[in-house]
């Protein structure tokens, strides 16, 4: 990290887009860990994440009962900030809140 | 030299702020400095200055309007007073951090309630922590001076922090003095516009005003120590140059009295003026005894305030102001308290309290100062009065 001699005055950002970044995941007590066996693919994480964290994926992924989906559901970990929002509206309860321990 | 007009001392900033060839006025009217604004609008009416007069619905947003259009890289003024300085509180914390080289006139009044628009520092010491650079004049020609210093040490590379000029209400902003003024190129030259610092400019694109977390924050508040510090050295190289090009010396504080003396009492603003008229024809210039005037209060001129007050036995700080539960309650006096400990000088000292809400202090108040000093200058510091002296309150 630069000393205060090094960085412009007066907290100006010289580069654009540098926000990018900034990963705002350091802010997170819980981490959600998908179950993709138990995920439906109904997409409301997706559409209840504030931020989005929640990706829709063009992966195929088979369940072991041999159900084929062609999207697989992904949680950015860069900026999920671990509200748990998607966890509590999983209609099938495949989201599980799994506290960060480094 | 320029001409010698007669002004009141808002008038006489307004012409100061026009040689300064500001590019945006923002400003709310406020008593007793609304005639500094009006004055200017009527030179832009009068097409004798070429600026853009922003009216605001509130000093927040004089202030807000005034960091906007310093980002965009104008030369930048404002003024206000009491009600409408301790408005722009928030703001000013911004235009400090933002490194925008605002100049702003305080014609110092002081604060509700009860609703009081006369003069004293209550509104001045109020900002005094919001990291801008703060000086006061004590006449008119100092206070028409002060714009264009300001000007000159706002927008130095090395400073880039806005810059607020004081002037006591009434006492001098409706008061008429002769001003020697200073004329548009002179004070362009003396203080030449140039853009030292990061504007938004869309060849340029940079981003002001970010969110700064805890990693990042720490390094600013570090920088701006260091610009205000720097500030002190910009002060002292612009008030000789100041001296060399328009004749008048100005100093971080200023001393008048005898040269060896026992009882000092320091002040600020037009009651400096006061005091001198005091020492020289009441009391004589025989006596032992002096007045250190503090016309730059941020970065405080600890320096200079040990050089004059070493080898005094005791010294009498003037409080405008009061700041009920402080361990001084007068704060002009907790500077001076903290600068003499800090640097060993063991100078006792006592706090007077006066001329709060536009009472005047006058030599009888003066008078009464100058023989509580004389009369406790040889007791120990602990038999001092631990609490401030009130002079002038009816008891």
């Amino acid at each position: 990290m630069p000393s205060w001699k090094e960085l412009p005055i007066g907290a100006v950002i010289l580069e654009p887009g540098s926000s990018r970044r900034y990963k705002t995941h350091e802010w997170r007590t819980l981490r959600p860990v998908i179950n993709q066996d138990k995920c439906i693919r109904c997409r409301i994480c997706w559409s209840y994440c504030p931020e989005p964290a929640i990706l829709e994926v063009d992966k195929p992924y088979v369940t072991s009962t041999n159900r084929r989906y062609e999207i697989t559901y992904m949680v950015d970990y860069d900026y999920c900030k671990g509200c748990g929002i998607c966890a509590r509206e999983c209609p099938v309860k495949a989201i599980e809140m799994v506290p960060e321990v480094r | 030299m320029g001409k010698i007009v007669p002004l009141s001392g808002n008038s006489a900033v307004a012409y100061a702020v026009k040689s300064a060839d500001v590019d945006v006025i923002s400003a709310y009217p406020i008593t007793p400095q609304t005639t500094i604004v009006e004055k200017l609008a009527e030179f832009i009416a009068n097409g004798e200055l070429d600026a853009e007069m922003i009216h605001v619905e509130s000093e927040h947003s004089a202030l807000s309007a005034a960091v906007g259009a310093s980002a965009a890289g104008a030369r930048v003024y404002t003024a206000s007073s009491s009600q409408g300085i301790v408005l722009m509180y928030e703001i000013m914390f911004i235009a400090s951090s933002l490194r925008l080289p605002i100049v702003m006139t305080i014609a110092a009044r002081a604060l509700s309630a009860p609703i009081n628009i006369w003069n004293d520092h209550s509104d001045f010491m109020a900002v005094s922590d919001t990291g801008w650079v703060m000086m006061m004049a004590e006449n008119n020609q100092e206070a028409h001076d002060d714009v264009i210093l300001a000007y000159r040490i706002a927008e130095d590379p090395e400073v880039l922090l806005p810059v607020a000029t004081a002037l006591d209400g009434y006492f001098m902003t409706h008061t008429i003095e002769p001003i020697d003024l200073i004329e548009r190129e002179d004070a362009l030259s003396f203080a030449p516009k140039r853009k030292t610092w990061f504007t938004l400019d869309p060849d340029k694109p940079v981003t002001i005003g970010a969110l700064g977390d805890p990693q990042w924050y720490f390094e600013f508040k570090r920088q701006q120590y260091e610009a205000m510090k720097k500030s002190r050295e910009v002060f002292e190289k612009s008030v000789d140059e100041f001296a060399k090009v328009f004749g008048r010396r100005y100093g971080a504080v200023e001393y008048f009295g005898d040269e060896n003396p026992e009882v000092v009492l320091v002040a600020m603003g037009h009651v400096v003026g006061n005091i001198k008229a005091y020492l020289s024809r009441v009391r004589g210039k025989d006596s032992r005894a002096g007045v250190l005037k503090i016309k730059l209060y941020r970065p405080f001129p600890e320096d200079l305030i040990v050089k004059y007050l070493e080898g005094v036995k005791i010294v009498g700080v003037v409080d405008r102001a009061l700041v009920p539960g402080s361990a001084s309650p007068g704060p002009l006096h907790s500077e001076i308290v903290a600068t003499l400990r800090k640097h060993g000088v063991d100078a006792k000292t006592l706090s007077f309290v006066s001329g709060l809400g536009g009472r005047p202090v006058t030599h009888e108040h003066i008078g009464v100062m100058f023989s509580k000093l004389s009369e406790l200058k040889d007791k120990p510091a602990s038999e001092l009065p631990k609490e401030p002296l009130f002079i002038g309150v009816r008891e």
